[in-house]
């Protein structure tokens, strides 16, 4: 383990962003989302969520992913990639590395996405350990240690030092790139900062949630009950819960028709939108009570009958602070939840 | 606010066993104290998850386009200025009012829970309210921040604490708080400024913008039966973003249409996940209306002409975007 004093993360950052890209929370209009880091950028590396999520990176909002040129009678299609760039994103939390795992079972399995791979490959991911968690969040549900986060290297900050540590080959040969910014850490200079968090994440109220009654097999009990009607009466059927989530993966392909040719391009969708999924037939949701439904039925029953188990929610409680209605998973979870036994 | 819902809570359960209604939308209890949901109950025996509190902000209008189509009378909760809104929905035809028996409920100014996290207040567990203050207990200490700085938006320029509509009241009757706050001060802020700084301005703010549509979907004047930017053969349909014209255009063409129309009751400005600030769109438009067509607040009647659906011989000239600096 390695450390730097706080006051010369200005140094880090400068030397991550020699030869790369370098993504952080950073300030804008008063919100903080992922974005480049300039030595101008603002910063905000003690906010706890970004609005958006950092699968930005990996799997961003648009994209375009070929172009169509017609001459003639002949049609030639265009690979509009660019060459990919090494990147790194840092201060990523517990929750959000966690996501990439998720976004990984479903973009790496065959056929392999190459445009998200490709980025996958190119980005190296510095996590942050949470110190001050907030009441919305449950990562711990999930099996995630927002003290002990993923990534290729975990940072902690405390008592005026960022404590670093490489956890992959790539986050070591980075390491490797700036070590001339750090001395040597023990790891024993962190515990009484993780102790002191522990207690308090045992105070989060929903860090004993349980999730009991939703697993692979639980189609038959849950798709028709009758609750998901009060549980989705008042949803507006606005995108907000999907795109504000770190492990939403689906997207719309579309063809925009630039006047001289198409551009293909996809970009997230929303299983709450009303074309959602939308075939030469129609719609198979038609009503906002099945589009609600669809969500959760993914993220806690569908994903796990095809990933071994896995949930496809990680816990950052970011619907639960964005939902125009306050309506979201915990709701939805202790509302159709089996009580365990006692 | 104990007072209140208590009186709420009785009105309610006479209306909903008297068969005066047959069910009610208010509010239910949340996850922590700061999230209710709106929800339909189906009857007197049905309201113990019912609340009225401080986190009431939302404004449950829109939803009455689909209940009061539905056989039978909703008992609707509405603040003093979501009744504007079902008057504007009336007079557009959207809502059928004599299904809908309208509650009036006493609103001393609704909290917004974003402001008080801005303020740096994290692990939030309660709040106590203690007049103009309020005492945030959290799993980092207490904290204790003034009323009036974590009013909604909406709330802190209060258009009215009178109800454009009402079957019945649900009020206290005590004094009610101060006179609010102008509500075109950020306007006239924006008016002032070079068109360079106005548009530096914007862009910063609707840069920001994911299209989620939750300020459309809100929206009480967005009530069109299908968008046409959700619609494929529109040939504008659009799910993202895709360059800063949209991110710009999607909002500017919205606030056009609902223009003359928007009551501003602020819904858009509170469920933008991103803080955009749209309500100042809106607030321009009211502004000039205001000032080529004499004061006009949308909602505040079913049956008057809307100033942009009217024509008088005393409205304003084209040529007047000369004289306010327009063309070129």
């Amino acid at each position: 383990m390695l450390k730097l004093a706080i006051d010369r993360l200005p140094e880090l950052f400068a030397g991550l962003a020699e030869n790369r890209a370098l993504y952080l929370p950073t300030e804008q209009a008063g919100q903080v989302e992922y974005g480049p880091w300039t030595p101008e950028a603002k910063v905000r590396l003690d906010a706890l969520n970004t609005v958006k999520s950092a699968k930005d990176l990996f799997f961003p909002q648009s994209e375009n992913l070929m172009a169509f040129k017609t001459q003639g009678k002949n049609i030639s299609i265009l690979d509009t990639r660019k060459e990919p760039q090494p990147f790194v994103i840092f201060g990523v939390r517990a929750c959000d590395a966690a996501s990439f795992d998720i976004l990984d079972r479903v973009f790496l399995a065959e056929p392999v996405d190459s445009y998200y791979a490709a980025r996958r490959e190119q980005g190296t991911v510095i996590t942050r350990a949470c110190f001050e968690p907030e009441e919305s969040c449950f990562c711990g549900v999930f099996g995630i240690d927002a003290l002990h986060p993923a990534g290729d290297i975990a940072t902690w900050e405390t008592g005026g030092f960022l404590y670093w540590d490489s956890l992959t080959d790539k986050g070591a040969a980075l390491t490797e790139s700036v070590s001339g910014l750090f001395d040597p850490a023990d790891s024993n200079e962190l515990a009484a900062a993780i102790d002191r968090a522990k207690a308090i994440f045992e105070k989060l109220p929903l860090h004993d949630l349980s999730l009991n009654g939703f697993d692979g097999d639980a189609t038959a009990r849950l798709f028709d009950s009758p609750k998901w009607q009060e549980l989705s009466q008042s949803c507006i059927g606005c995108g907000t819960c999907t795109f504000v989530c770190p492990t939403c993966q689906c997207y719309d392909i579309r063809d925009y028709d630039t006047g001289h040719g198409i551009q293909r391009f996809r970009c997230w969708d929303s299983c709450m939108y009303s074309d959602f999924t939308k075939m030469a037939h129609g719609n198979p949701r038609t009503t906002q009570l099945e589009r609600f439904r669809q969500r959760f039925m993914h993220k806690l029953v569908y994903f796990p009958a095809n990933n071994d188990g896995a949930y496809s929610c990680v816990g950052c409680g970011r619907c639960l602070t964005k939902c125009p209605i306050s309506m979201n998973i915990v709701k939805v979870i202790k509302t159709l939840g089996v009580k365990e036994d006692v | 606010m104990q007072r209140i819902f208590g009186i709420i809570s009785e009105k309610a359960k006479q209306l909903l066993s008297d068969g005066t209604c047959d069910r009610m939308i208010g509010w239910k209890r949340g996850e922590f104290f700061y999230d209710p949901t709106p929800a339909v109950f189906s009857g007197a025996g049905d309201l113990e998850d019912f609340v009225y509190d401080g986190f009431c902000g939302s404004n449950l209008s829109k939803y009455l386009i689909q209940q009061s189509a539905k056989e039978g009378k909703i008992l609707a909760l509405l603040k003093p200025c979501d009744t504007y809104s079902l008057n504007q929905l009336v007079k557009e035809h959207r809502v059928r009012r004599e299904n809908v028996y309208v509650l009036g409920v006493e609103c001393r100014g609704m909290l917004d829970i974003d402001k008080i996290r801005a303020l740096g207040v994290k692990g939030i567990q309660s709040i106590e309210e203690n007049g103009d203050q309020l005492t945030v207990h959290t799993l980092y200490g207490d904290k204790t921040i003034e009323r009036s700085e974590v009013l909604l938006e909406k709330c802190r320029c209060c258009k009215s604490k009178e109800f454009a509509t009402q079957d019945d009241l649900a009020v206290t009757g005590e004094p009610m708080p101060e006179a609010p706050a102008d509500r075109f001060d950020m306007v006239k802020k924006l008016e002032a400024m070079t068109p360079d700084e106005r548009f530096a301005f914007w862009r910063s703010e609707l840069s920001k913008c994911i299209r989620c549509n939750a300020c459309r979907n809100v929206c009480p004047a967005c009530s069109c039966v299908k968008c046409v930017f959700d619609n494929d053969a529109s040939g504008v349909a659009s799910k993202a973003n895709t360059d800063t014209f949209e991110e710009n255009m999607f909002h500017i063409i919205r606030a056009f249409h609902v223009a003359g129309r928007c009551t501003d009751c602020g819904e858009c400005s509170r469920v933008c996940p991103q803080h955009i600030p749209l309500h100042l769109l809106n607030r321009k438009f009211i502004k000039d209306i205001n000032e080529f067509y004499g004061e006009y607040q949308a909602g505040a009647d079913t049956e008057s002409r809307g100033p942009l659906t009217d024509y008088t011989t005393d409205d304003v000239e084209p040529s007047v975007v000369m004289q306010r600096g327009g063309g070129k």
